[in-house]
């Protein structure tokens, strides 16, 4: 048993559901206890969905424990092919009837309806959502799609885009077009859109392009193994990684790759003199590996930020996650417990956080700025206006994402001009942030008149409480007063190097000389 | 000021109707749902569910936002290891409620809430609590119930905690009256002061706000229901010896009125006093709705079984309001609980218990509703068909019982028509 309030990651068949949700002319039978329908409002209420996931649950209750559940399952599933007349027919259990035991696919052939039957084994006690979505997707693959003679035009596959995909929505739309740029038609896009008559002719398609590891992986390989069809491996996200794309998916089609690069505008907006203050910003990275992965090479080499930590919920990456970092001089944090990530980000004391739904309240907390560049996220993150993340609209979404929630350059630089100002002290806060306007604190000036004072007969200074060493280490009140002039975004990590500092020099007092002393060691 | 009168009370009303009781699939929350709005109310208790990844991703799409304001409830997940052997299971659960109450020592009551998987498994929680609550007393006492979706249905779950707290409420013999519902606290304090304004008490309430405040209960008990889904918790008071006071549940104007009445008859209180307290909120409340009413009057309504709220409301909305009930559909019908409302809603609706939801949208579509209240689930699928609906889960987190709060009531029902009329002016000529 483990303790659990927040979950990165449903159970397996919610994955299976956006597999069938993103699909046509299919329908899931899951058998399922009375109260599992909840998940159906994750996708008419945060996918805003205007018709009701093809699902349909035995909804079996205590008193049908025993043999009847086996026959509740098979009513279930002959009433839900009478009525929606579907393709094709997924059928499993959820993690209550995986206790017991009904064969579902055997059940389900039992009925010998005139349509394929797609068995799904999900274990729900070991696996989680991601895996249950592209174990789905692969048995549907199986199950439908055969060797074919290929388009007579270079044609490929789109692989892995789901309902309640983090922008599966807008990135098929910019990859379509992007391909159809370089000469490339799309021949299949599955799970989302597709038909179970659409799968089986995916066998047509000379290359996939996998969208999405985390859900269409296994069956991206199987295709390669059976249909023949090698797929891509760079994930189209940045400038960067599209240009690869490019290239990668050119190098399959045997074309010369010709793209009009005239919309991109990420370069030259981070290239821009505003964009100086964000070098070097210290960020920090969570989600799934392949957002996250994507999201290191934008921040470091697109942007130009300090990555300082990253990592990922899903354990099924965690071997090229950890490479990755590596490369960048850390250490992948590999967890789905949301207290370790907070544990690390307090750690580092990153200037900005690029996450999950769950990082963006962290944030919150813990007053940074976030931006949210992966699953799970809520309503919001399903935004009406297009807002690809891949391909070169999605550079230009993603550069605007990621710098709004920092003050901007010239902001950042008048807000420390006037930090003295009536309006821009630093207890009335950022009013854009939320916060709400107050007077000036009266004591402000109380320092200056502190002056006179012998400073070893001033009361020792309040301590932070996130001091490394609160027992030991003092403020003088002139370096607390110095420390105030600060502006307050980066006063908490002056106030924490500052005593670092002080507790490696073995300091129980901090003078201004130390603060100076201290900002000069750590200057990058 | 004068105000319109009540209509008369039906010649027949729908307590003899015959039921559509239908099996299949149904389309509602489970009992651990009852978790968000308890943990707010008992601020001393911690609601840890045993069950899978499912019961925490369910809580967590429940919850919302409210989850990262490290809120008094999770999940233990069942592992794989957790369900090889069945001693292992207590074993971990024994270090997970230490673990747990290590971190959190200001937490004095703790329910282990079963769910569908820890109840296939036969996991013994009750004996759970037993050793827990013997292995941290005196300053946690461990509770446990059912939330899972094979034996409760949404709001059920609040009856099966109430009810697993009434054996362990302190003997009493003092005359007393009980409030019987988690209400959220503005509510709660109305219903208090109108009590106090009446002469009534003492009063004590079920949930109380902490474990210190927990009631007694003996055979001098008389227990009023706020809510209408708390049957285990009414048989459980009963065996304790408490008598219960019948009225129909407190909402809009007249529900409040006669639920108070009730109780004043029970404590003699003179109809003039009661005249005296009641009538300027009872004015109010009427003005509130009659606000909200001109939008309603003439509507057709459709109730999907939901939280067992639907016979109550839709008898302040076609009484207080003037709509028409088409259907009130509820997960289960407690005809001894809900006699009083059903004397008062007027024949002719349907009243089904269960459901199968294929058939019951079916009839939706057939009968085309001006108003449907449904689940979110549902809601905006039938939008799309042209249906305008109010979402049902509002109902219980939101503020409805009472005076005070009947405009508001009201105000849930008329906001979607209006709304749906303000973006389709043309429709709406």
């Amino acid at each position: 048993m483990k303790l659990t309030l927040w979950t990165y990651e449903g159970p397996t068949h919610v994955g299976a559901m956006r597999v069938a949700t993103a699909m046509q002319g299919l329908h899931y039978v899951l058998h399922a206890p009375q109260g599992d329908t909840y998940a159906d409002l994750l996708f008419t209420m945060i996918e805003r969905r205007n018709a009701r996931p093809p699902v349909s649950y035995t909804t079996f209750q205590a008193r049908d424990l025993g043999s009847d559940t086996a026959h509740l399952f098979k009513t279930a599933c002959k009433e839900a092919y009478d009525r929606f007349r579907p393709e094709a027919i997924l059928v499993g259990a959820s993690c209550t009837a995986e206790l017991i035991q009904d064969d579902t696919g055997g059940l389900a052939e039992a009925l010998e309806l005139p349509v394929p039957v797609i068995p799904l084994e999900l274990p729900s006690y070991q696996r989680k959502e991601n895996f249950g979505a592209d174990e789905t997707f692969l048995q549907i693959c199986r199950k439908l799609a055969k060797p074919m003679a290929r388009t007579e035009a270079v044609s490929c596959n789109l692989l892995g885009a789901t309902a309640l995909g983090f922008r599966h929505r807008d990135d098929v739309a910019e990859i379509t077009a992007l391909l159809g740029e370089i000469g490339v038609a799309v021949n299949v896009c599955a799970p989302l859109g597709a038909a179970p008559h659409d799968i089986a002719r995916m066998g047509a398609a000379h290359f996939n392009v996998l969208l999405y590891p985390e859900t269409g992986e296994s069956a991206a390989r199987w295709a390669e193994k059976t249909l023949g069809q090698p797929y891509t491996k760079v994930v189209p996200i940045g400038a960067g990684a599209t240009r690869d794309f490019i290239a990668e998916v050119a190098a399959l089609a045997g074309l010369t790759p010709r793209v009009d690069e005239s919309r991109l505008r990420q370069p030259w907006w981070s290239a821009s003199v505003d964009s100086t203050y964000l070098t070097g910003k210290r960020v920090f990275l969570f989600g799934d590996a392949t957002h996250v992965m994507a999201a290191a090479r934008i921040a470091r080499d697109e942007i130009g930020f300090e990555v300082v930590g990253m990592g990922c919920y899903n354990r099924e990456f965690a071997r090229p996650m950890r490479a990755l970092a590596k490369s960048y001089g850390l250490e992948a944090l590999i967890t789905d417990d949301y207290l370790e990530v907070e544990e690390a980000i307090q750690g580092l004391a990153p200037e900005l956080i690029l996450g999950t739904q769950m990082e963006r309240h962290m944030a919150k907390r813990l007053g940074i700025p976030c931006a949210v560049i992966s699953a799970p996220v809520h309503v919001q993150d399903f935004p009406a206006r297009y807002s690809p993340q891949m391909g070169f609209e999605g550079a230009n979404v993603i550069f605007d994402t990621w710098v709004h929630p920092l003050v901007m350059g010239l902001e950042e630089h008048l807000l420390t001009m006037f930090r003295e100002d009536f309006e821009f002290h630093d207890a009335a806060g950022a009013s854009h942030h939320g916060g709400k306007a107050v007077a000036a604190a009266p004591q402000a000036s109380a320092p200056a008149a502190e002056g006179s004072v012998p400073e070893a007969d001033r009361p020792p200074a309040p301590l932070d409480t996130q001091a490394p060493d609160p027992a030991s280490i003092v403020w003088l009140s002139d370096a607390e007063a110095e420390l105030k002039k600060i502006p307050f975004f980066v006063r908490g990590k002056a106030r924490r190097n500052t005593e670092r500092y002080a507790a490696d020099k073995g300091l129980s007092r901090i003078s201004i000389d130390t603060l100076y002393e201290a900002k000069a060691h750590y200057a990058r | 000021m004068t105000v319109a009168q009540l209509p008369v009370p039906p010649a027949r009303g729908c307590r003899t109707t015959p039921l559509l009781k239908e099996r299949g699939q149904r389309e509602v929350f489970c009992g651990l749902t009852g978790i968000i709005w308890l943990h707010r109310k008992m601020q001393d208790a911690f609601f840890l569910v045993v069950g899978s990844r499912t019961c925490a991703h369910l809580l967590q799409s429940a919850a919302g936002v409210m989850i990262f304001a490290e809120p008094r409830f999770g999940t233990a997940i069942l592992e794989e290891k957790d369900l090889a052997g069945l001693a292992d299971a207590n074993a971990e659960l024994d270090r997970e409620v230490a673990r747990l109450l290590a971190r959190r020592p200001d937490i004095r009551q703790l329910f282990l809430v079963g769910s569908c998987p820890s109840e296939v498994i036969k996991l013994d929680l009750h004996r759970a609590a037993e050793r827990l609550s013997a292995l941290h007393a005196p300053s946690v006492r461990v509770y446990n119930y059912s939330g899972s979706g094979i034996e409760t249905t949404f709001t059920q779950g609040e009856d099966a905690c109430l009810a697993a707290m009434v054996p362990a409420l302190p003997a009493s013999q003092a005359r007393e009256l009980l409030l019987v519902g988690a209400l959220p606290d503005v509510i709660e304090d109305q219903a208090l002061a109108l009590l106090k304004a009446l002469g009534i008490g003492p009063v004590r309430c079920l949930p109380a706000r902490t474990a210190d405040g927990l009631p007694g209960v003996g055979p001098n008990t008389v227990f009023a229901l706020t809510q209408p889904f708390l049957g285990d918790t009414h048989a459980a008071l009963i065996g304790r010896g408490a008598r219960h006071i019948p009225a129909p549940f407190p909402f809009g104007e007249e529900g409040t009125t006669a639920w108070l009445a009730a109780v004043a008859a029970e404590f003699g209180v003179p109809p003039a006093h009661f005249e005296q307290v009641t009538a300027a909120p009872r004015a109010r409340a009427r003005k509130a709705v009659a606000a909200h009413a001109a939008t309603l009057n003439g509507k057709s309504l459709f109730f999907l079984p939901d939280s067992q709220l639907e016979p109550p409301l839709a008898r302040f909305l076609t009484r207080e309001c003037g709509m028409t009930a088409i259907e009130v559909g509820t997960p289960y019908l407690h005809r001894d609980i809900l006699g009083p409302d059903l004397d008062l809603l007027a024949e002719g609706p349907v009243i089904s218990e269960g459901q199968d939801v294929e058939r019951q949208l079916d009839r939706v579509r057939a009968a085309r509703p001006d108003l449907t209240i449904c689940g979110l689930g549902l809601a905006n699928p039938l939008e799309a068909e042209g249906l305008t609906t109010k979402w049902a889960i509002e109902l219980v987190f939101t503020p409805v019982h009472f005076y005070e709060q009947a405009g508001d009531l009201a105000g849930l029902f008329s906001r979607p028509l209006r709304r749906r009329a303000l973006l389709n002016p043309e429709a709406a000529e």
